[in-house]
């Protein structure tokens, strides 16, 4: 039932955003990564999901805003059930670490897929919280891979309800890691600084 | 339709060539050595796959009737808008516009193709909704390329939309004097001889092609292509007459139209593609591109054969 379900939120996905993958700087594998992408509609989260292959959605995890995707039975629905999405606490209110529920997939060795904006930007990619890099140094070997999502501000921008049904290319890029005594500014700005030159350069 | 003869014999025709060439790819496949004939093989084999899967869809669709038919081509128009829009530039301001166009735009043309009401199907685009539409966008208040903005929703919607909906168009054509088989053979006969045209024109290009037609928008277009895929095409619908109210010339000159008409939008289209700085519309249908790189013949050839035919053959 909930793998029909699922295939039909995606089935839908697909209509509404096409959901086209272009992987530049890697290849499509079964390994852990933590993919980081900018965050430019409530869709992000379904259409990654729905770019991947199937044999890597089961193990990959969107993280979804617990006071958007929380928000109602519904939403938890969608988010937890149909994409495998973790929630996580963004107001910073929230008793203990809120990167906790993502620590834990990924002790399980898991994948996640990360909006380190933390909000909803339009056209240029704002700064990184700091979320990325805390990860990044507790998971030393776990691949970073820069994801720029084309279009999705065109499909549902901010302040509007009304879905155009564009084509909605997610573009892969090079993995990154952390290096030796980085700077978490350095860092993250190095991190931010790669889905610019993947939005850059795509064709 | 089934039970037509005609029918059968087209069936079993597009069939056998089909087969035909997918054996020959299939041995061109083990024997070429160098790599780029390795390319155009493998090219031609994937094409060769698409072209069964749009055939089963296609065949299934005049089969089972023209409901399935008419929501086959709004799929294929909805698909095509996305194309064109996705790699247009747009702004916000053009949100609710382009909303409009396609989820109310879209199915309002083809619905009235399904209840036969041919007189708003004709005007509904180039009168109501192009008053309307720039009308939504004026009132999101940004006048920063207006013209333009509205220009190309307008065009996209004109080629994806209003266009390409005159291939289904033909199903509404069911007073023809003297000709007794359903309007379906119509729309079978048109596709025929538009991939038929367009074929030809690669084979033959391919295989002759010297003289380049128009280097700056195609250089893969060559007049050794066209001649002789066109004279091809137009060879196979004057022998196809039989499923057609035309007579054999009546036929040869219909595909004339049609290839003339198809060979121009594949050419516009790829000129708006440059324009536009890419290569394919799409990824959609594996080899071939996007869905507006298979339909761009169709979007020409469609309204001019289906007009030729109602003036000259409807009562």
């Amino acid at each position: 039932m909930n793998a029909l379900l699922r295939m039909f939120v995606l089935g839908l996905v697909r209509l509404l955003a096409g959901a086209q993958a272009n992987w530049q700087g890697c290849a499509p594998e079964r390994r852990q990564r933590i993919y980081f992408a900018n965050h430019t509609s409530h869709l992000d989260t379904v259409v990654v999901i729905a770019a991947l292959p199937a044999d890597l959605r089961a193990e990959t995890h969107p993280v979804a805003a617990l006071d958007y995707w929380g928000g109602s039975r519904l939403r938890r629905f969608i988010a937890t059930t149909c994409l495998n999405a973790v929630l996580m606490d963004r107001s910073g209110h929230g008793r203990g670490d809120p990167l906790k529920p993502l620590v834990q997939v990924l002790e399980r060795g898991h994948s996640l897929i990360l909006f380190p904006e933390g909000t909803r930007s339009e056209g240029s990619v704002a700064p990184f919280r700091s979320g990325l890099f805390h990860l990044a140094r507790r998971f030393p070997e776990v691949e970073l891979v820069p994801v720029y999502l084309e279009n999705l501000h065109r499909i549902l921008p901010k302040g509007s309800f009304l879905i155009v049904p564009l084509i909605c290319t997610s573009w892969f890029g090079t993995p990154m890691r952390l290096a030796p005594l980085e700077s978490k500014a350095g860092f993250l700005e190095r991190a931010r600084q790669a889905i610019v030159t993947l939005s850059a350069r795509k064709v | 339709m089934l039970a037509e003869p005609v029918f059968q014999w087209v069936a079993g025709g597009v069939v056998a060539f089909l087969a035909a060439f997918s054996v020959l790819g299939f041995v061109l496949d083990r024997r070429v050595t160098s790599a780029t004939a390795k390319e155009t093989v493998r090219n031609l084999n994937a094409r060769l796959r698409a072209w069964w899967a749009m055939i089963a869809l296609f065949a299934g669709a005049v089969v089972i009737g023209r409901v399935v038919t008419v929501v086959l081509f709004a799929l294929l128009s909805f698909m095509a808008l996305r194309e064109f829009v996705t790699l247009t530039p747009t702004r916000r301001g053009d949100h609710r516009m382009l909303f409009v166009s396609f989820f109310v735009v879209v199915p309002l043309q083809y619905w009235l193709i399904g209840i036969n009401w041919y007189g708003l199907f004709a005007v509904l685009i180039p009168v109501y909704v192009f008053v309307t539409l720039p009308a939504i966008s004026v009132l999101a208040g940004d006048t920063q390329d207006f013209l333009a903005r509205s220009a190309k929703v307008q065009w996209g919607l004109w080629l994806c939309v209003y266009a390409l909906s005159n291939a289904p168009a033909l199903l509404m054509l069911d007073a023809i004097p003297n000709y007794r088989l359903p309007p379906a053979m119509l729309l079978l006969y048109l596709m025929i001889v538009v991939q038929m045209s367009d074929v030809f024109q690669y084979v033959c290009g391919k295989l002759f092609g010297r003289t380049r037609l128009a280097p700056s928008v195609s250089p893969s277009k060559t007049v050794e292509g066209l001649l002789g895929g066109g004279a091809i095409a137009i060879g196979i619908g004057t022998l196809l007459h039989g499923m057609t109210p035309f007579s054999p010339w009546q036929a040869a000159g219909m595909s004339l139209l049609i290839v003339v008409a198809g060979f121009f939008g594949g050419l516009v289209l790829s000129a708006i593609k440059r324009d536009l700085g890419v290569k394919d519309w799409g990824h959609t249908i594996e080899g071939h591109g996007g869905i507006l790189d298979r339909m761009d013949s169709v979007c020409f050839a469609a309204p001019l054969f289906f007009h030729a035919t109602r003036y000259w053959f409807t009562v």
